[in-house]
């Protein structure tokens, strides 16, 4: 069964149809990107499976109406909204407390929380002072509580620098790894390399494809065919690895520090496994256009 | 209502008055409270000593005029910043992610909010009251509790109708700005503006005193000089008629029209809340 199935979501605002008839589902484990322009519903989409908005349609979540059953529906879901604001007075350990009891939780379990995303030597921090990067990562904290199957993320990293974005990123993958479900909306491309299985493509409220990454890539960039993937290799294995790609069918050519394959938009990590599975020491890559 | 809903309403209560007792606006109304309320019973008796029961008078109606200054004040633009200025931070949208439902979250705030007013009149009335009893004052200690549990019901009503507009308006500002204007108009333009219709329209005596009781205001006034002194003459004509024809259900009556006051607002604030959720 699905975790999520939306059926016929329409919102609208006044006048004005931010969403037209969206129907989609999340299976558990999976990883799927709201991708579109401004304006498209991603927010929409995310706040009404919430329960924090009025919608027309069907929303369940496992198997939950989250109209007439939002309170137990919501127990299964963390959220991490866009613009991440806690309450000023409050420390992060009082924080944590505050929502952990709100999901009839013991506060220890907050602790438990904090320290997954690093942040249980701050306790006594207001959270008024805390950084963008460790907002975040308390939100994702807060967004555990309960180990809830689902996670809605809302443009998670917006207003994060490099670093903060890359950390936030791995705590993502970290939970994909342990089987959560992850349901985001982003305006990042490599968000959606890195962390989606599935895209759904909104365009003016409606839900355009439901797609593969590779397939958004194609579309965003359709010159965009092939990537160059550096490989970084122990000198001594640079010849036979050089040979064994080219062998499987890869363009492959050697630089100063070890070896160049021409791979396809869809398949950039096919050398990679391959040479892992043939006992070469990859130490690192980069990927160019 | 189950354990569950009681534990989150307590919890969302106490974050409520945790909040409160840290709002500016708050401090700020309770010390003027407490300042202005222990000057009054000062000068009042102090007043009663020259001119004896005639002063007992004038601190009981400066204290009631008090009340219905500040009162509401406070009642309306703490429940109209509650619920605006959680929604324009960002942090009703958080909340209500939670396995939580809104009738918990603006019941928890109903609560919280109405345990910190009940803390600032407890700190005016107690420091009035300490101040009478030590100056050997004529008030009753059954009318001085009976005038606090009434100015309870005050500030409970004027905090559901702020709820109102914290729920119905989407802006701090918008919500703030519609309670101070229903504060001028419950505290001036309607006592001015029944005072005027019933000069230039010639209303009936009875249907003055009908109209009377839609202002909340003025029903605090009834009761608090019912309880205070036993008659409404100070009301003029529409004070004798309320007396002739009610008698000493008056008392209850007005009370019944206070709480029924109190409760009207949260239906539709619930409904507004319900509908506008977290935008």
């Amino acid at each position: 069964m699905a975790l999520l199935t939306i059926e016929h979501l329409t919102k609208r605002f006044g006048t004005i149809t931010v969403l037209q008839d969206v129907s989609c589902t999340v299976e558990p484990g999976e990883s799927v990107a709201l991708w579109g322009p401004n304006g498209a519903g991603k927010t929409t989409l995310l706040r009404c499976v919430l329960g924090v908005l009025p919608f027309e349609g069907t929303i369940r979540i496992d198997g939950l109406d989250v109209r007439r059953q939002g309170k137990q529906a919501r127990r299964l879901v963390g959220f991490v909204p866009q613009e991440v604001t806690f309450y000023p007075t409050l420390t992060v350990g009082e924080t944590a407390a505050f929502f952990a009891r709100l999901r009839d939780l013991d506060p220890e379990e907050a602790r438990r929380r904090l320290a997954q995303v690093a942040l249980d030597d701050r306790l006594d921090q207001p959270v008024r002072t805390l950084s963008g990067g460790q907002r975040q990562r308390l939100a994702l904290a807060l967004a555990l509580l309960g180990d809830p199957p689902l996670l809605l993320l809302d443009e998670p990293t917006a207003s994060l620098d490099v670093r903060s974005r890359a950390e936030f990123i791995t705590h993502l993958q970290t939970l994909l790894d342990q089987g959560k479900t992850l349901l985001f909306s982003t305006h990042r491309f490599e968000e959606v390399e890195h962390l989606a299985r599935r895209v759904l493509l909104l365009e003016n409220g409606r839900l355009e494809a439901d797609t593969t990454p590779g397939e958004l890539a194609r579309r965003l960039f359709p010159e965009t065919t092939h990537y160059r993937l550096r490989l970084y290799l122990p000198e001594a294995q640079r010849p036979e690895a050089l040979q064994a790609l080219r062998a499987h069918g890869f363009e492959v050519w050697m630089n100063g520090h070890g070896v160049e394959v021409r791979v396809p938009a869809d398949e950039k990590a096919a050398p990679l496994r391959l040479l892992s599975r043939a006992g070469f020491e990859v130490t690192d890559f980069e990927l160019h256009t | 209502m189950t354990t569950t809903t009681r534990a989150t309403i307590g919890l969302l209560a106490r974050k409520e008055l945790h909040d409160a007792l840290r709002n500016r606006w708050f401090v700020l109304y309770t010390v003027i409270f407490a300042v202005l309320s222990l000057a009054l019973s000062w000068i009042g008796l102090a007043g009663g000593q020259l001119y004896g029961l005639a002063g007992f008078g004038r601190t009981t109606a400066s204290l009631i005029n008090l009340i219905m200054l500040i009162v509401p004040l406070m009642g309306l633009t703490l429940g109209a910043l509650s619920l605006a200025m959680e929604r324009e931070q960002g942090t009703l949208l958080y909340v209500l992610a939670q396995p939580v439902v809104p009738a918990e979250v603006l019941l928890g705030k109903l609560l919280g909010l109405a345990t910190a007013l009940t803390t600032a009149l407890s700190i005016g009335f107690g420091l009035s009251g300490l101040l009478l009893a030590w100056r050997g004052s004529t008030m009753g200690l059954g009318a001085y509790l009976g005038l606090f549990g009434l100015t309870i019901l005050l500030a409970l009503l004027s905090l559901s109708l702020g709820l109102l507009f914290s729920s119905a308006l989407p802006r701090t500002a918008t919500a703030l700005g519609s309670a101070l204007f229903a504060w001028l108009l419950l505290v001036f333009l309607g006592d001015l503006g029944l005072l005027g219709s019933a000069l230039v329209l010639r209303i009936p005596v009875e249907q003055l005193f009908t109209l009377s009781l839609l202002n909340p205001l003025q029903v605090f006034k009834i009761a608090a000089i019912l309880l205070l002194r036993s008659d409404l003459q100070v009301l003029g004509p529409a004070g004798q008629y309320a007396m002739h024809t009610y008698g000493m259900r008056l008392l209850p009556l007005s009370v019944g029209v206070l709480l029924l006051w109190s409760l009207l607002p949260l239906l539709p604030a619930y409904l507004f809340f319900r509908r506008r959720g977290a935008l």
